[in-house]
This record gives C-alpha cells, sequence and structure tokens, in this order.
C-alpha cells in the first residue's frame, strides 16, 4: 500500500509554512471529496487567512469572499444551486471574529452546508496577532504580555456557542495533532458532507491546528500545544449531532 | 533630544503615535498596515504610553469604539489599509458627522477584487467624500511629520473633525529609510492636550451625540461640517509654519517643485513623486522646463492656491492612482475644478497608473514627460485620458 495524493488537489508548490496544519485539513477535505466522488459538484469559499489561496489547492470551483463573509456567500450558492455541494473553509479570525455575525446567522437559519473552521489560536497571515481563540496568557503580537481575560476575555468556543442553536445539525471539534486525530478528523469531516448530501442542515468541523510560525515554536512543539494547551481549553468531541438519535 | 533612525513607515507611524500618547487605540489587523499596531502594542506592554488598546473583532468595532471614546473625550487613533477601512466605511461618515476628531493611518492599499496587497489609492480616494481630512505623505519623515501635526489639526476647536494622514503600502510602510524622529518631550508640546468638547463624561453638562436629525436640521448640519472643512484649510496652514518653527521642515497644502518658469507640469500624489524630482531633475539639466505639484491636502483641496501655482504653465498632466469607474481620475477632476476658471488655462489630461501595486520607473516616467512634449508641440491633447503600463491598451 502506498500514499497517493488526493486528485482533488492541484499539483501546488506549498506556500504553508513547514509544521502549518493547513496542509494536513486540506489532504483531508480533498480525500473526502474524492470518496464521495463529489468533485464536480463541489463549490467552496477561500477566506482571508492564511488559506486566502485555497484555489491554488483545490481542483473545484472556489469564490474569494471578503474576510468573514464566507458563510453568507454559501448561504447565496447553496440557495441558487442546492445540487451543488457548498463548503467554507475558514480560520479564528475570519470564522470567530469579523465574520461572527455571518457565522451564528448561517448556523441559526439552519443552512444545509459544511463549514471547516481551521482554530489555530492567532491570526496567522498578518503575522500573529491575537484572536479570539488565542488562549489566556498566551502571547502574540497584540497581547505581547499574554492574553488576559480581564481585557481581551475569555477564548472563544466556537462549538460550545453554536451549539445553543436550534437550527444547527452537527458539531464537532477534532485535531490533526497526532495520526490518530487525523484519523478523526477525517471521519468528522466526511460526515459533515455527507450531511449535506443528505439534506441534513447545517455541519461544522472545528479543527485544531499547528501555527509554528506565530507561535514561535518549533513544529514538535507546536503539536505539542495543541495535545497540551488547546486540548485543555477546547476539549475534542461532539457537540450537537441530531443525525444520531 | 532628536534622532536619526532607519525605520520603517509603518514603524514611523508607531512612533509618532507613541509621542501623541492617546487615550485609546483600537484597531484590527491588515496588511500592509497590521505593523503600526503590532509596534504600538509593543509601547502599551512596556508601558511607554498610557494607552487603552482595544483589540477588537473587526474595523466597523474599531471605528465605533474610536467614535465612543473621543465623545467620551479622549484622543483616539486607529490604524488601517484598504478593506479595513472600507468595512468602516458607515462609521468614517459618523465620525466626521459627529465632529470626533479620531486620528487615523491609512496605509495605502488597492481595493478588492481581485484581491491584491499592494499599492494604489483606491481606499483613500473613495473616502474622499466621507468627510475626513486627507492628508498624503511623500516619505517616511513626511507621514510621521503629518501624523504629529494631525491632532493638532483636528481638535482644533474651529475644525473637531477626524484626519487621515495616507502613506504608500509597501512602498513606504514597508520600506526602511533614515529619518528624524523628534523629542519626545518637544512633540508632547507641540501635540497638546485634546480639549474635550461635550465630553460624555461630563455628567453636570449631559449631551446626546449623533440624535435623529431630520427635514429639520439634517442640512444645517452639514453645511456647518463643510464650514469646519472650509476652516480647517487655515488651520492647516498654521500648525504647518508652528511645526516649522519648532521642527524646521516646512509644509504647505502641497509642493511645489521647480514649479517657477515650468511650462510642463506632473500633479501626483504619494511616493510617486519623491521619483517624479529625480526626472524633473534630470529633464531641466537637459534644458526641458517641467516641474512637479505635489499634493499634499486633499481634502480640504485647495482650488485656488492650486489655480495660482499651475497659472502660466502650458501643459498640465495629472497622475492618478486609483480609478473613478465610469469618470476620470478624482485627482484630475479636482485639478479640473482648480483650473477651469483661470483666463488662460493650460492643456489637461490624465493619466491612471500603479493599479494594485503596478511599479513606476524612472524610464516610464520620463516617457510620461516626452508625451506631455509631444502633446505641447502638436498643441492639443489626444488622449485625455488613458492608462499607463498596462496590457491591452
Amino acid at each position: 500500500m502506498s500514499f497517493t495524493k488526493s486528485s482533488v488537489l492541484k499539483d501546488q508548490a506549498t506556500h504553508y509554512c513547514p509544521g502549518c496544519g493547513h496542509g494536513i485539513a486540506h489532504r483531508i477535505v480533498a480525500e473526502v471529496i474524492e470518496e464521495l466522488d463529489i468533485r464536480e459538484k463541489v463549490i467552496a469559499t477561500a477566506p482571508v487567512g492564511c488559506a486566502v489561496l485555497l484555489y491554488d489547492y483545490f481542483n473545484c470551483d472556489i469564490i474569494e469572499c471578503a474576510h468573514g463573509r464566507s458563510p453568507a456567500a454559501a448561504t447565496a450558492i447553496k440557495r441558487v444551486r442546492p445540487e451543488n455541494i457548498v463548503f467554507t473553509y475558514q480560520g479564528d479570525g475570519d470564522l470567530a471574529a469579523i465574520g461572527m455575525a455571518e457565522t451564528i446567522h448561517t448556523a441559526n437559519r439552519g443552512e444545509n452546508i459544511t463549514v471547516i473552521f481551521i482554530n489555530n489560536a492567532i491570526y496567522g497571515m498578518t503575522g500573529g496577532q491575537m484572536a479570539p481563540t488565542t488562549l489566556i496568557g498566551q502571547k502574540s503580537t497584540t497581547s505581547p504580555a499574554g492574553r488576559d481575560a480581564n481585557n481581551e476575555g475569555p477564548p472563544i468556543r466556537i462549538c460550545e456557542l453554536l451549539s445553543s442553536l436550534d437550527g444547527v445539525t452537527y458539531l464537532e471539534r477534532v485535531s490533526v495533532s497526532s495520526a490518530k486525530d487525523v484519523i478523526r478528523a477525517k471521519k468528522a469531516v466526511k460526515k459533515a458532507f455527507t450531511n449535506q448530501i443528505e439534506g441534513k442542515g447545517y455541519s461544522l468541523v472545528e479543527i485544531l491546528s499547528m501555527c509554528p510560525t506565530d507561535w514561535k515554536l518549533s513544529p514538535k512543539h507546536s503539536v505539542d500545544f495543541v495535545n497540551k494547551e488547546m486540548k485543555e481549553a477546547f476539549p475534542l468531541g461532539v457537540f450537537k449531532d441530531l443525525t444520531s438519535s | 533630544m532628536p534622532k536619526n533612525v532607519a525605520i520603517t513607515g509603518n514603524g514611523a507611524m508607531a512612533e509618532a503615535m507613541r509621542q501623541i500618547n492617546p487615550d485609546v487605540v483600537a484597531a484590527f489587523p491588515i496588511t500592509p498596515s497590521t505593523q503600526v499596531i503590532e509596534d504600538f502594542a509593543k509601547f502599551v506592554n512596556d508601558g511607554k504610553v498610557d494607552t487603552e488598546l482595544i483589540t477588537v473583532e473587526s474595523e466597523h468595532s474599531a471605528m465605533s469604539a474610536c467614535i465612543g471614546a473621543s465623545a467620551a473625550g479622549g484622543r483616539v487613533m486607529t490604524a488601517t489599509s484598504s478593506n479595513g477601512m472600507a468595512l468602516m466605511w458607515e462609521m468614517l461618515y459618523i465620525a466626521a458627522s459627529m465632529r470626533q476628531p479620531v486620528l487615523m493611518t491609512l496605509v495605502n492599499r488597492a481595493m478588492s477584487a481581485p484581491i491584491n496587497i499592494h499599492c494604489d489609492h483606491g481606499d483613500s480616494m473613495g473616502a474622499r467624500d466621507a468627510g475626513w481630512i486627507q492628508i498624503y505623505a511623500e516619505n517616511h519623515q513626511e507621514a510621521y511629520d503629518n501624523m504629529i501635526m494631525a491632532p493638532v489639526i483636528g481638535e482644533n476647536m474651529d475644525v473637531r473633525l477626524p484626519v487621515m494622514v495616507c502613506m504608500d503600502g509597501f512602498l513606504i510602510s514597508h520600506s526602511v529609510e533614515t529619518m528624524q524622529i523628534e523629542d519626545d518631550q518637544q512633540v508632547s508640546e507641540f501635540v497638546g492636550e485634546k480639549v474635550p468638547l461635550n465630553s460624555l463624561f461630563d455628567t453636570d453638562k449631559p449631551v446626546s451625540w449623533g440624535a435623529l436629525d431630520l427635514q429639520d436640521y439634517y442640512i444645517e448640519h452639514r453645511r456647518g461640517q463643510l464650514e469646519a472643512m472650509y476652516k480647517a484649510k487655515s488651520v492647516i496652514e498654521d500648525v504647518s509654519k508652528r511645526f516649522a518653527e519648532q521642527f524646521g521642515r516646512k509644509y504647505d497644502l502641497f509642493e511645489s517643485y521647480r514649479l517657477e518658469d515650468a511650462e510642463r507640469v506632473i500633479v501626483a500624489i504619494n511616493s510617486v513623486a519623491g521619483e517624479l524630482k529625480e526626472v524633473v531633475d534630470e529633464l531641466r539639466e537637459q534644458g526641458e522646463k517641467v516641474g512637479l505639484l505635489k499634493i499634499r491636502v486633499f481634502r480640504p483641496f485647495p482650488y485656488e492656491d492650486i489655480s495660482k501655482a499651475l497659472e502660466g504653465c502650458k501643459i498640465v498632466t495629472v497622475m492618478d492612482r486609483s480609478t473613478s469607474m465610469g469618470a476620470y481620475g478624482p485627482l484630475f477632476g479636482e485639478i479640473s475644478n482648480a483650473l477651469y476658471n483661470l483666463e488662460d488655462r493650460p492643456l489637461l489630461y490624465n493619466r491612471t497608473y500603479g493599479l494594485g501595486g503596478r511599479e513606476m520607473l524612472l524610464d516610464d516616467l520620463k516617457d510620461v514627460f516626452q508625451e506631455s512634449k509631444d502633446y505641447l508641440n502638436n498643441g492639443k491633447v489626444e488622449k485625455i485620458f488613458d492608462f499607463l503600463k498596462v496590457r491591452g491598451a
């Protein structure tokens, strides 16, 4: 058995930093699309953030959205073309900061889309500023002494936040910080796409992901940071699943 | 003590902010202005300023926070670029019409789509009608100097308007140049304390800001706002004079470079002016009567002064680094307005350049002067509007 690259991914040299989790997340999404044989039907939205060049990697139709507006654009695309499979791919700045209103309202309306949410607890592309998901005490360029809950508030837990909304079908938080986690993450992503294919409604998979460059850690220590620090602040698991009952 | 430092444009703006020591800074990162707030966050962390730094969730919230803090009587600053300022759009107008002298570093960047992070002036030119004073800078020193003057201008009791200090993304924001950072104490004294006006903190004198205002008084408030903008012109001149007396660098509403006997003049904004000066010098050595008019203050626009400065020249090329879709360039429109009432009007035409960061080299600018020479020799302008260095033209 040998490893092959998904045909959903283009032959494109990566622009992501060594040790970044985006590459794994891209591969998982691409493999799921391939296994479900839906590539010709997939329409994705590219965010603002490190994944802004999503269209350089995925061999499907993609629209670049203004910062945070992916859920609104995806809503419209899905409503106009319900036969297509629509997913957003967003980071914590895009989804949980500037686009929080769209995130909540799209989830609350129960739009039949799939949201892939990369949580690396920092603004990556602009160079390591504090995100809504930055941990207490975590240093960033805009919180040089570490995030202080009294000043910046505690980190926002998106899965827990959205779990109170009746419109939501499926919420799961996974990680790409170990082989076991990657397998679990792929199952969650597959379920999120399958839910859409079956018309079951809004699905979001939050993926805890490494950012060695902006965390100023080695790739190995970044994995440790996810496993030891992030998983404590953002526990993995299923937060809502209307399909299981 | 003043000191000469090698610094980026963003670093220089953060230094100006440190010296101004605002009460509140609210911002959201966007390339290429991010480093201004990053550097400033270090000053906050190191206790070098007394500022409340609010790392809000979007630019719309950033400007909303600025307006709130300013209405509460604070001196307030932010920094942004392009789409970031576009997301502030609603609040830009509200800051201006509530007469809140918020101070902004605007690092010029092209507007989406297609997404682009490099320089043009589409962001600030799009906001030219929002009611902000707009001051532009050729280089690091000018951007820093303009920012030191900005609070004194905006907070003047005859003005009370927000001020946008613009500089070119990457070309200035990320390049390193040697410039003078003035003495902290001297800057602090020059800038002074903000005098609160109808502050929300003044509980003995309760006020409402931004209340409903329909057919009864809205037009009077707009007219009053315009009056403040007119007055800003002489205030800018006064403050620039004071700045020159204290720090030695002299600024007018615009810079006239070798204009005295110039026959062919280019009008331009921001960093390209530095290159144009070199080209003007070279052509002057060859005996060509060329000159440059560099815009510094775009709002309020100094129509009469520019009209006088360009009187007598034979042909004017206006270089716009933005487009007003379906119209001539925004700077060209203003220069046309300024020149129309001259009895002996020069030939006038418009060239768009540099959108999304397309570079203009010295030879490209020489070509622009060559074209104006050809037009002048033929006695007519063949193309009023055109793009420079563009495919498919």
